[in-house]
């Protein structure tokens, strides 16, 4: 990244950094928490699905196994959360493998679909799983008192803030290390051309693989995050369908394939959808959906590379 | 020891044999052209070779080593490279970046690899080029991208499929050049060409094939006297 | 059932075998079809049954400009861009049925076609009896519209080979818009039929579409007539699914049995790609 790029992305960060400081209302850190959980997500998605070309619409599956992971350990008093997470991450990893062998030998359309099947199997295997809490849901013990350890703040919940941004720039960091790395440029080439790749000796499933368990780990992070948040999960909250659209939509508006876009996407996405919830009461939730569908359809049609693609050609225009 | 060897190769597709019983070897060095007509099962042999097929009968040896039933990545790695008939450059990728990805075969550090690239580049003559991305390219271009990106993975035997279709004639001397110089330099190769001007000049021996089969294997002097061939391929007129 | 998801299907495959691109919002014209014939009835007294022609003219027509409007224009594109666009276009369809309409289930009430029949010990529904009938026979008509009229031809023609069908006059844009057309129709008669049963709410595509690629998948995509199997299949295999397993899990098994041909046969079990 050019020098100027990298300073201004330091001073958002340093931003990012004082505005619980200076914004003491518990609604718009909140409406800022879920922005960047969704631009992490967002960001994971994209490293499998923008960057290597594997079009995912089931990961929903790894936030859940990160949530439930997490769930579990803190309501059965198993260990921290923290602990949680890396167990939760690397059981998304090793989900992420078992699926990806079989199902990256699949192109295009079929491998789409079956991941829609995966997603949704999982996701009515939860439903009826009692261990879980089945459709019930799982509720994670109050733990007082406030405490880094027990991944549970009630006093303030800016720490949840700051955790999640550290997602957020854990993804980002991840992300701009791979697309300097060879890893980027085989991921690039299996995207775009994956025969031609293994004529060059790019081990193409391996690296599919790679993507995959990366997106995963990152995705089951961001679960754990989210059930210590919220302190109740359910397959309907974790693992639906419409999750997985939802993580996807961010990332294309954004722009797939880009540094930035997951990010950007979700600060359009996320206020937009809170807005028509607010002005529009119930109905609200399916109007912002409204919206996100007509603007998937312009930007597939117009630009692909989303919003972040729309502003560089701006920017050489200019 | 011959760098590649491949025996009996059978290859069916339902009821169509693409290739029947292919056998001939490539020595260190060597340069062998590949001709015969449009289905004579050309392509089907590379794929075979580099490992998108699988034959169903015989065996390619690289080095004295079984490979037939490698993959692609393999394959290559073993350094057999190939340019594909129907060009397939990394598109939303600049020249560069393309050759990048050869190269890394050789290396992990990215600085090494734009080193390698920018070398290939030069060398096929794309030099100027490299930043440009690889979609803007003419045909000519794209193929002379190919033939870096390939040779970027450092090989010792390069298949060339028709390295001279769908470009103008103007640009055919300095592609043949190029291939000329890259067997100078040491480099084995086996070119699938239909122009037979090219063919001949450039060949130290072709291996002629019609409906899937070898129907001769001898220096071009010898070729073009050979009544089979001249009969499926070649035509009295060529003399 | 089965039959059903075969029609459904069959429109799908239609359109996959043209232009290689699939229609994610399928199950939302599906969903569009029932709802046509659920406010046909609320507002006019017709039963879907009644209405059927109409549903079907409105969903050809929504096929048609679906493909004018929105898919010209990514013919050419990446698959990234196809597969969002139509799944934007789903997305876009679902929410606006939701907020037009709500997200509560309707059902059409006292429709022509009611009671039940007893076959060998077993009460089937006569709806969807007549369901099933319909189905066959819309997907008879289809069958015979592709391989016996010259359009069917043509469009035939398109699918195997674009290039040389435009060389021979065939104008390929209307071949596409007619492809997305009957995908359209082949809904809306699976849609009025369904309507005569089956609860009508924003969600109720999504489910059926799944089926549907499912069946698309098993008879292998571009391989229309392969359709009728992958649906009578892929009903078959839910209803065991729920009788043997668990009624909640049945759709495990269809989805499994997705994963299982769809690695094994990645062309589907008598598909061309």
């Amino acid at each position: 990244m050019p020098r100027g790029r990298m300073a201004v992305a330091i001073a958002l960060l340093g931003v990012a950094l004082l505005v619980p400081a200076v914004v003491a209302l518990p609604y718009p850190r909140d409406v800022l928490i879920r922005i960047f959980l969704f631009a992490t997500l967002a960001q994971a998605w994209n490293i499998l699905a923008g960057y290597c070309g594997q079009i995912s619409l089931g990961h929903a599956i790894f936030f859940g196994t990160g949530a439930y992971t997490s769930g579990m350990f803190v309501a059965r008093d198993v260990a921290s959360p923290w602990v949680a997470m890396v167990v939760g991450a690397l059981l998304a990893v090793a989900l992420s493998q078992l699926i990806g062998a079989p199902v990256f030998r699949l192109r295009g359309h079929y491998f789409a679909i079956a991941t829609i099947a995966v997603g949704e199997i999982v996701h009515i295997l939860a439903v009826n799983w009692e261990l879980i809490g089945a459709a019930r849901g799982l509720y994670i013990p109050v733990k007082r008192p406030d405490s880094l350890v027990n991944f549970q703040f009630h006093q303030s919940k800016a720490v949840y803030y700051y955790i999640v941004l550290g997602l957020l720039v854990i993804g980002l960091v991840a992300t701009w290390l791979i697309e300097r790395s060879r890893l980027g440029y085989y991921f690039r080439a299996v995207r775009e051309e994956q025969d031609a790749a293994a004529s060059l000796g790019v081990r193409v499933a391996r690296t599919k693989r790679v993507a995959f368990g990366i997106s995963a780990a990152l995705t089951a992070a961001c679960g754990t995050f989210y059930a210590q948040y919220v302190l109740f999960i359910d397959p309907e909250s974790v693992f639906p369908l419409s999750l997985s659209i939802l993580i996807c939509l961010v990332a294309v508006l954004g722009g797939v394939g880009t540094l930035w876009g997951p990010l950007v996407g979700a600060i359009v996405l996320i206020p937009l959808g809170e807005t028509t919830r607010i002005y529009l009461g119930g109905t609200g939730k399916a109007v912002d959906l409204v919206i996100y569908g007509a603007l998937i359809m312009l930007i597939s049609v117009l630009q692909p590379a989303g919003l972040v693609g729309i502003a560089r050609r701006w920017r050489r225009r200019g | 020891m011959s760098l590649l060897q491949v025996s009996g190769l059978t290859k069916r597709f339902g009821g169509l044999v693409a290739n029947r019983d292919i056998s001939f070897s490539v020595a260190p060095g060597e340069l062998v052209g590949i001709i015969g007509p449009n289905g004579a099962g050309k392509s089907t042999l590379f794929d075979l070779i580099t490992g998108f097929q699988r034959p169903d009968v015989g065996v390619v040896r690289v080095d004295g080593v079984d490979v037939t039933q490698r993959r692609p990545d393999e394959i290559s790695r073993r350094g057999v490279a190939r340019t594909f008939q129907k060009l397939r450059p990394f598109a939303g990728m600049t020249a560069l970046e393309n050759v990048m990805v050869g190269a890394f075969q050789k290396t992990a550090d990215v600085g090494a690899a734009r080193d390698v690239a920018r070398r290939a580049l030069s060398a096929v003559g794309l030099g100027e080029r490299a930043d440009a991305h690889a979609q803007g390219l003419s045909t000519g271009q794209r193929k002379r991208l190919e033939l870096a990106r390939a040779l970027a993975t450092g090989p010792r035997l390069l298949l060339l499929d028709e390295v001279t279709g769908g470009i103008d004639q103007a640009t055919i001397p300095g592609l043949v050049r190029l291939v000329r110089d890259l067997h100078a330099g040491g480099l084995a190769l086996v070119v699938i060409e239909h122009n037979m001007r090219v063919i001949m000049e450039i060949s130290q021996r072709i291996v002629a094939l019609q409906l899937g089969q070898v129907i001769a294997d001898a220096p071009p002097a010898e070729i073009v006297r050979d009544r089979r061939v001249i009969d499926a391929y070649l035509g009295e007129s060529w003399r | 059932m089965g039959l059903v998801y075969a029609l459904i299907a069959a429109g799908l495959s239609l359109i996959f075998g043209l232009m290689e691109i699939v229609n994610f919002a399928h199950g939302e014209f599906l969903m569009l079809a029932m709802f046509a014939s659920f406010w046909a009835w609320a507002l006019w007294r017709l039963d879907p049954l009644v209405s059927l022609p109409l549903t079907v003219l409105a969903l050809a027509a929504l096929g048609w400009v679906t493909y004018h409007g929105l898919v010209r224009f990514i013919l050419g594109a990446p698959m990234l861009a196809q597969i969002f666009a139509t799944f934007g276009l789903a997305v876009f369809l679902r929410s606006a049925a939701q907020a037009l309409w709500g997200a509560d289930f309707h059902l059409v009430k006292e429709p022509l076609v009611q009671g039940r029949l007893a076959v060998a010990g077993v009460f089937i529904g006569l709806p969807q009896l007549v369901a099933s009938a319909g189905a066959l026979l819309a997907f008879g008509l289809l069958y015979w519209f592709i391989t016996r009229t010259e359009t069917g031809l043509a469009l035939q023609a398109t699918a195997q080979d674009r290039q040389a069908a435009s060389l021979m006059g065939i104008d390929t844009q209307q071949m596409f818009a007619l492809g997305w057309a009957l995908g359209g129709a082949c809904v809306g008669v699976a849609g009025a039929l369904l309507a005569t049963f089956f609860y009508v709410f924003p969600d109720v595509g999504a489910s059926f579409a799944l089926l549907a690629y499912v069946a698309v998948a098993l008879g292998g995509f571009g391989n229309v007539p392969a359709t009728l199997a992958g649906g009578v299949v892929v009903g078959l295999v839910e209803i065991l699914g729920g009788l043997l397993i668990d009624p909640s899990l049945k759709l495990v098994g269809v989805f499994a049995l997705y994963l299982g041909v769809v690695l094994w046969r990645p062309q589907g079990l008598f598909g061309r790609f």
